[in-house]
């Protein structure tokens, strides 16, 4: 951890100033920056699609071909990165087939593969201390590759959701609808699977395994509570993950926390800010977003039903297909 | 405008569909028409949905052959229950997914938005593009999804039932506006369960459970025997104004009405 008895005098230019003396803390504060930028932006497709939990999983998942690499010397992002791609199309695949809802599918696929790592740091003890930075994260050790690795992260996931950004919008809404319009849903979820993969590994060194899930989840639910617009919810989410890895970054150096904790937490101020500001009806729509999607995920139920805000027809209570 | 395709549109001859080794679909041939507009019927399970996605190209048959014509542009609008309403879209950004192949277009161009606001107001909705999904009435939502069907420029329109768990007022709204399309040209195929709501008024149905048992004209195919044979339950067809009503046979609830008279 970092010590903060090198504050000087009071004020706010110190505080923003200070830390920068040091070249992994800057490394740091970029990495943050954009790890919080880049997992709110995917967010909002993770979120929408309700599947809240892959990040979660999937930095768990990662964890485990994490594990494998060090145990036989491979270099981490390419054989995490498979291991994590491979977990992220099983669980697209099992969920597309509708046999059992996304947060199960995670669940069963993920964690086995979080098991397999825990299993290999028994086996093989030089493995553990590389894993422990993972699981919690650490800014000690962020270096110039890192930081040009996130950046070129970032800048190709922003290319590819500009490029793709009406089939990934379509595929997002309705699947179904989609792949019937000729959007080929399939390649543009396993897409999705591996920007998030290029995402997560890129983020776990600062946010580690275990708080990944919330940069992925908190900036755009916040978001979604500030708006009903799917593009305005994109850069909203950005920003808000962006600046909460900023902020974080900033009170993980002051406060001497780990740097995933301080952004999650920076991520929940905001939250309870919005949440105090926009009341619980904003929250609501999240929540009935997520389980439209893990509805629609399934095929076995009705999506929330229609709210006619002043309108002069309304819609009866609908009932779900058998 | 439309283009006009030599007739049928679509055929299917001998189709056969399962799913692993329970069988769906047996043996269907049918034809969808140009300009025409036919209304499949049938209880829960007797593949209605899979025949439509056959039709969309999306199920492949086990046995049988599809033919579509040269250049069919078909549009496709679900069933209300399965929109997530509670998604950030507003009805434009809806309507725009009709277009997306372009890439790196996040924002509709000039011409695109010209469209949109023409099909909206095409189908009665103009004034609400920037509006969000959810905070439109039951006929306004279904005019969205057609809407978005339409910005394709289709020669066949299927939906998946698109009347189903909305209220008579709305019932009416939207099969006006299809009867409406159709004139115009634009065929169509529906599935629904409402027989006396949608199906009667039809010129073409089609009585499906897993077999096709009978397609024709309502007053030809809404007879007794057909709807017994498809829905397994006994039916009378009675007539009111000249259009064929089907109700429950009585004698088949003569257990329900003695408990109620005893009461």
């Amino acid at each position: 951890m970092i010590t903060a008895g090198v504050i000087g005098s009071s004020g706010v230019v110190d505080v923003l100033i200070d830390p920068l003396r040091y070249e992994f803390v800057r490394h740091a504060l970029v990495v943050c920056a954009f790890a919080g930028g880049l997992c709110g932006l995917l967010g909002v497709f993770v979120t929408l699609k309700g599947m809240s939990y892959i990040g979660h999983g999937l930095s768990h998942a990662i964890f485990g071909g994490a594990a494998i690499c060090a145990a036989i010397g491979l270099n981490f992002f390419v054989g995490a990165g498979i291991w994590g791609m491979a977990t992220g199309l099983g669980v697209s695949r099992v969920t597309r087939r509708k046999l059992i809802a996304a947060d199960a599918a995670i669940g069963v696929i993920t964690t086995a593969s979080f098991a397999f790592g825990i299993a290999l740091l028994g086996l093989y003890s030089r493995v553990k201390q590389s894993i422990e930075a993972t699981v919690f994260g650490s800014v000690l050790g962020v270096s110039t590759t890192d930081v040009l690795v996130i950046i070129g992260v970032t800048i190709a996931t922003v290319v590819v959701v500009v490029a793709y950004y009406r089939p990934l919008l379509f595929t997002t809404f309705d699947s179904d609808v989609a792949e019937v319009s000729g959007v080929r849903t399939e390649r543009i979820d396993a897409l999705l699977m591996l920007l998030l993969c290029g995402a997560i590994l890129t983020s776990m060194k600062v946010l580690g395994v275990t708080l990944i899930a919330a940069a992925l989840v908190v900036p755009p639910v916040i978001a979604r509570m500030l708006t009903n617009s799917f593009s305005r919810m994109l850069w909203l989410s950005s920003a808000i993950g962006a600046g909460s890895g900023l902020v974080g970054m900033y009170l993980s150096y002051h406060l001497d926390i780990s740097s995933g904790a301080t952004i999650v937490l920076v991520n929940f101020v905001i939250f309870a800010g919005v949440f105090a500001v926009t009341g619980p009806r904003a929250l609501r729509r999240t929540a009935m977003a997520a389980n439209a999607a893990n509805a629609a995920a399934v095929g076995t139920g009705p999506a929330a039903p229609a709210a006619p805000a002043g309108a002069e027809l309304s819609l009866e209570p609908r009932i779900g297909r058998v | 405008m439309t283009t006009t395709l030599p007739t049928p549109l679509l055929t299917l001859s001998g189709v056969s569909c399962h799913y692993g080794h329970e069988a769906v679909l047996e043996a269907i041939d049918f034809e969808v028409s140009g300009g025409g507009f036919t209304g499949i019927v049938g209880p829960s399970g007797s593949g209605k949905t899979t025949l439509l996605r056959t039709l969309l190209g999306t199920v492949t048959p086990t046995t049988g052959t599809v033919n579509r014509a040269d250049g069919l542009r078909i549009g496709y609008v679900p069933q209300v229950e399965t929109i997530n309403w509670s998604f950030p879209v507003t009805v434009a950004e809806v309507v725009l997914m009709a277009r997306p192949q372009r890439p790196f277009a996040p924002w509709a161009t000039t011409r695109e938005r010209a469209e949109v606001a023409d099909i909206l107001e095409r189908l009665g909705i103009g004034a609400l593009g920037r509006r969000h999904i959810r905070e439109l009435s039951g006929g306004q939502q279904q005019r969205v999804f057609i809407a978005r069907a339409l910005l394709g420029d289709p020669h066949l329109l299927i939906m998946d039932e698109p009347t189903s768990g909305v209220d008579v007022r709305t019932r009416h709204e939207v099969i006006h506006m299809l009867a409406d399309l159709n004139t115009k040209g634009l065929a169509m195929v529906l599935s629904t369960h409402d027989l006396n709501g949608i199906a009667t008024h039809l010129p073409n149905i089609v009585c499906l459970n897993k077999r096709i048992m009978g397609e024709g004209s309502p007053r030809d195919v809404l007879t007794a025997e057909v709807l017994e044979q498809t829905y397994g339950a006994p039916m009378d067809v009675l007539e009111h104004a000249g259009m064929p009503i089907i109700v429950d046979r009585a004698s088949d609830w003569a257990d329900v009405i003695a408990l109620r008279t005893s009461a």
